[in-house]
């Protein structure tokens, strides 16, 4: 089925300007995004920004001060979870313990008048499809963590919801069953196409199962895009330390379009990364990501190159992460961080208290408004 | 749009705010109505003038009457002393030292709950009465020891034995529960056995211990069974209310006695309230289980005291069995089954035995039934927090009223057949309730009602809150998932809260004892009667007829659902 070619698709879920409030607390401030069919969603941020709270009023289960739910043509905003046709799995599973596999997965089912053979014929497949065949008969606390999570997950398809919608799914696994895991909920989804909402905190879960990624703070939607949008143009400096790391270099002044005085140096920024709106002679925050920070022995002059001071060298396995101190004129330094292949380390001879030039890359530094 | 708008109506949650409403007018029917009407009746005369306080003024310038509250405080202090004594000591032991045979020694004390008040009073009479075997010295073999059984000692060591095992439940919690690391750092700071006791135990014991204080206060405070039978001339509240209303047929003073009997046993509620759930917070934070370190000396010396007490407990039952068996105490000590043919005595005998299981029955199914329906409702939903709150309260508010007051608050209630409200006359409905089977159950069931809303509600709060969530997102209707998982999962406490309606409902005489009808007598009353009546061989055997049956209930209980416990652990283990 092509998705993306078939118009009624796009925009399948359709959640608009939803407020809410607990007493005086905003828990969720006009947030507003959209859905296509098959879509996964994935929605990250610390924890108490709402996200939470944001999966549960499309599920219906809060309902919203102000706002609107729409699935394809059908307004929801008003109707309770029973009518909303959405699957649900909760962190804690919430798998019904006197019942077995089967049963839990043919729960949904029951209700819906199929026939009996019908149903186990519909349960058989979704053991079959999530890896559970010969375990159906196994109650909830003889199953393992992460055959646990698979139940669940099939007992919130078993019923063809519109919607499906995961609040940390993962989060009670250990690392290993979690990243088997994260591929195999992704490639069911894929061949569901149900449209999904998974609720996170794990950047790293985020940016590789979700097509695209809503980034919340406090209650408001900050970014929205896919995960490469977000990692590449983080919208402000919240988003980009939330996602990976980043330097900031602050108190940088615009000089003139592309060109901004850090201390007593200059450095050029290409493209701007739509910061055409900070006016020059006006303050702005350098940023860029410690991959992209490079030290390059003898380029000294060349353009955007500062000489810095080797603060300290982590190993971090695959590479080094090098403290550098950067000065920046006067007493004033900045502190910030360089990802470097432990080859290059080694080649260069770099250590500690070393001085060498770093280089940062014109079309890698973004800028935001102090 | 009509279609949307009926769409949207989420039907569920209409049903189960109509049920909590439910819940809300069946408690201010069956407690908060009830009360008011006893409160009001000791604000007006005997032709039903409001006279402001004029009752209690009168009631606290009279001696005779005033004298009893003096009284009632009295011995209740002093059970409460001596029975949290007894009961941290044998609760140390169980908890804290080595001692052999726990779990011996834990049902032995536990033994005691079985016994209703009236047959402690039966059996001290056996024992320290006038013609009793410490009395006579054992019939004559060594010299005798007269104690003045009948008055504050009687009433004392009658309670004492009612509150033992209720101070033994609190406070092993309580010791259960302290961290061991605390322990581990008191010895690494070498302090002695004295001082990590002071500085460690006792303050990881303290809300424990207060909430013992109290309920134990708050028992003997309002029990009525031991001092009908050992209270002698020594007048106390709860005797007190019992002479006004049923030998002086004075409602007004019944009233007035209530309510002074009532105002310091809501006050230790409430703060039993309170220190308990410092307790809950303080059961959250994650802690490490003691092992009892091995010290010779301590063990013996505890193995001792328990060994005694146990002793004790056991020579209590079995003078109970032996006076109810002998022909004649203390002359003919042949034994027999004479007592325990009830048909020359008044009290109703075997139908009143009969009519006292089939209300513990009746007051069982219906009690489980709705405490637990309302601890699922309340627990269970989502929103509507203010009818949940006032749920929650109602609930709460029977543990704070003795079984005395709500008798008397249903005579007057039921017995009513018109309201005159504001000159209106608004018929009463449930006035045909009155003298009926249904009303003993109800007012069982109102009486037992909070221990077994809460024992349910503790059981609810283990299953996991998103079974409901769930189960609404795939429209399942919320009852059938109560059917089908939450009932199943907390079957073993629903057993329990029956048990315990049964139990009690066989042993209790205070509510009920003002709203039997001759057509339908009770054992726990024909033994109150009998004992009145100076028959006090066959109200013995009625009492151990009482125990013996709760006895095998429960044990039966224990063998029969033995299955249904170990697959519920199964289940929940994780
Ligand atoms: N029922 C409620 N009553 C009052 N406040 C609430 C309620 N539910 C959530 N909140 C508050 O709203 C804020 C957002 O909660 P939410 O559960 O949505 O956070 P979250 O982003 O899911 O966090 P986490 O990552 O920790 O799960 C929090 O500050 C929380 O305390
Ligand atoms: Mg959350």
């Amino acid at each position: 089925m092509s998705q993306k070619a078939n118009l009624k698709n796009s925009g399948y879920l359709r959640v608009k300007n939803i407020d809410k409030s607990f007493g005086s607390f905003r828990a969720l401030k006009n947030v507003s995004f959209q859905a296509d069919r098959g879509e996964l969603i994935s929605v990250l941020g610390p924890s108490g920004c709402g996200k939470t709270t944001l999966l549960r009023v499309v599920a219906g289960l809060e309902k919203q001060d102000s706002g609107e739910v729409f699935v394809g043509d059908r307004d929801l905003s008003n109707y309770p979870i029973s009518k909303r046709n959405v699957g649900i799995v909760f962190q804690s599973y919430a798998l019904f313990p006197n019942l077995t596999a089967r049963q839990n997965i043919a729960y949904g089912l029951k209700t819906r008048k199929l026939k009996k053979s019908e149903i186990d014929r519909k349960v058989d497949a979704l053991l079959q499809l999530t890896g559970l065949k010969g375990l159906g008969r196994r109650y909830p606390a003889q199953l393992s963590g992460g055959q646990q999570q698979r139940v669940a997950l099939s007992r919130a398809i078993a019923v063809s919801p519109d919607i499906l919608l995961l609040d940390e799914p993962l989060s009670a696994l250990d690392a290993k069953v979690r990243v088997m895991l994260r591929l195999e909920i992704r490639q069911l989804q894929q061949r569901l196409g149900v449209t999904t909402i998974m609720v996170t905190h794990d950047q790293e879960e985020a940016l590789t199962m979700a097509d695209r990624i809503l980034v919340m703070d406090q209650g408001k939607l900050v970014q929205e895009g896919t995960p490469h949008e977000i990692y590449e143009h983080p919208a402000t400096p919240f988003v980009a330390s939330f996602i990976g790391s980043m330097n900031f270099i602050g108190n940088a002044v615009k000089q003139d379009q592309g060109v901004y005085k850090v201390g007593e140096h200059i450095l050029h920024v290409s493209g701007e990364n739509g910061s055409a709106q900070i006016k020059e002679q006006s303050g702005a925050i350098l940023a860029i990501r410690p991959e992209n920070v490079m030290i390059l022995p003898n380029e000294e002059g060349r353009a955007n190159v500062i000489k810095a001071q080797v603060e300290a060298i982590e190993y971090r396995g695959a590479m080094f992460r090098v403290g550098l101190k950067l000065p920046l004129g006067g007493d004033t330094k900045v502190l910030i961080e360089s990802d470097m292949p432990s080859e290059k380390i080694s080649r260069l001879n770099i250590s500690e208290n070393m001085v060498i030039p770093v280089h940062f890359p014109t079309d890698r530094l973004r800028v935001y408004q102090a | 749009m009509i279609k949307t708008t009926i769409a949207a109506i989420d039907t569920e949650k209409w049903i189960r705010y109509t049920m909590i409403l439910m819940v809300c007018i069946w408690l201010a029917v069956v407690v908060v109505l009830p009360l008011f009407q006893l409160l009001s009746k000791s604000v007006v005369d005997l032709e039903g003038n409001f006279v402001g306080i004029a009752n209690f003024i009168h009631y606290f310038k009279t001696p005779s009457l005033f004298n009893s509250f003096g009284n009632s405080l009295f011995v209740s202090v002093m059970t409460t002393i001596f029975s949290v004594t007894l009961g941290f000591l044998y609760a140390y032991a169980l908890t804290r030292t080595n001692l052999p045979y726990k779990n011996f020694f834990n049902a032995i004390a536990m033994m005691l709950l079985f016994s209703p008040t009236l047959l402690n009073g039966i059996t001290l009479v056996y024992l320290f009465g006038r013609k009793g075997l410490v009395t006579l010295g054992f019939f004559g073999a060594i010299p005798g020891w007269n104690i003045e059984l009948y008055g504050p000692v009687g009433i004392i060591i009658s309670e004492v034995i009612f509150t033992f095992p209720q101070a033994v439940l609190i406070l092993s919690v309580a010791l259960r529960m302290t961290d061991a690391r605390l322990y581990e750092a008191a010895d690494s700071m070498g302090a002695s056995g004295f001082q990590t006791f002071i500085t460690v135990t006792l303050p990881g014991i303290k809300y424990g211990l207060l909430s013992s204080v109290l309920v134990c206060f708050i028992l003997a405070f309002t029990d009525f069974g031991a001092p009908k039978v050992v209270g002698g001339n020594y007048n106390i509240l709860a005797t007190d209310i019992y002479k006004q209303v049923i030998g002086q047929q004075n409602f007004i003073m019944g009233a007035v006695v209530s309510v002074v009997l009532l105002i310091p046993t809501v006050i230790a509620f409430i703060m039993d309230r309170i220190v308990q759930r410092k307790q809950v917070s303080m059961i959250a934070a994650k802690s490490v289980p003691l092992q009892p370190k091995i010290n010779r000396f301590k063990d013996r010396l505890f193995l001792i005291f328990c060994g005694f007490i146990s002793l004790v407990i056991m020579g209590f039952f079995a003078t109970a069995l032996f006076a109810s068996l002998v022909k004649v105490w203390p002359y003919n000590l042949n034994l027999s089954l004479d007592h325990y043919n009830f048909n020359r005595m008044g009290g109703g005998g075997y139908s009143a035995f009969f009519n006292s299981i089939k209300m513990s029955f009746y007051s069982a199914v219906v009690g489980t039934a709705i405490s637990f329906t309302s601890a699922y409702l309340i627990e269970k939903s989502r929103g509507m927090p203010l009818m949940r709150q006032a749920a929650y309260f109602l609930s709460i508010l029977p543990l704070a009223l003795p079984g005395l007051v709500i008798g008397l608050a249903y005579i007057f209630f039921f017995n009513t057949t018109s309201w005159n409200i504001l000159g209106f006359y608004l018929p009463n409905p449930l006035n045909s309730l009155y003298g009926t089977m249904a009303i003993l159950v109800l007012s069982n069931v109102v009486h037992f009602y909070t221990v077994s809303f809460l024992t349910a509600t503790t059981a609810l709060k283990q299953l996991d809150r998103e079974f409901e969530t769930v189960s609404e997102s795939m429209s399942v209707p919320f009852y059938k998932t109560f059917f089908k998982v939450t009932m199943p999962v907390c079957l073993p406490a629903i057993l329990e809260i029956g048990i315990y309606y049964f139990v009690n409902s066989m042993a209790t005489v205070s509510a009920v004892i003002f709203l039997y009808s001759a057509d339908i007598p009770l054992a726990a009353v024909a033994v109150a009667n009998m004992d009145d009546a100076g028959d006090i061989a066959p109200a013995c055997a009625m009492s151990v007829l009482i125990v013996l049956t709760n006895v095998v209930v429960r044990v039966g209980y224990g063998l029969v659902t033995k299955g249904i416990r170990a697959r519920t652990e199964k289940w929940l283990s994780k």
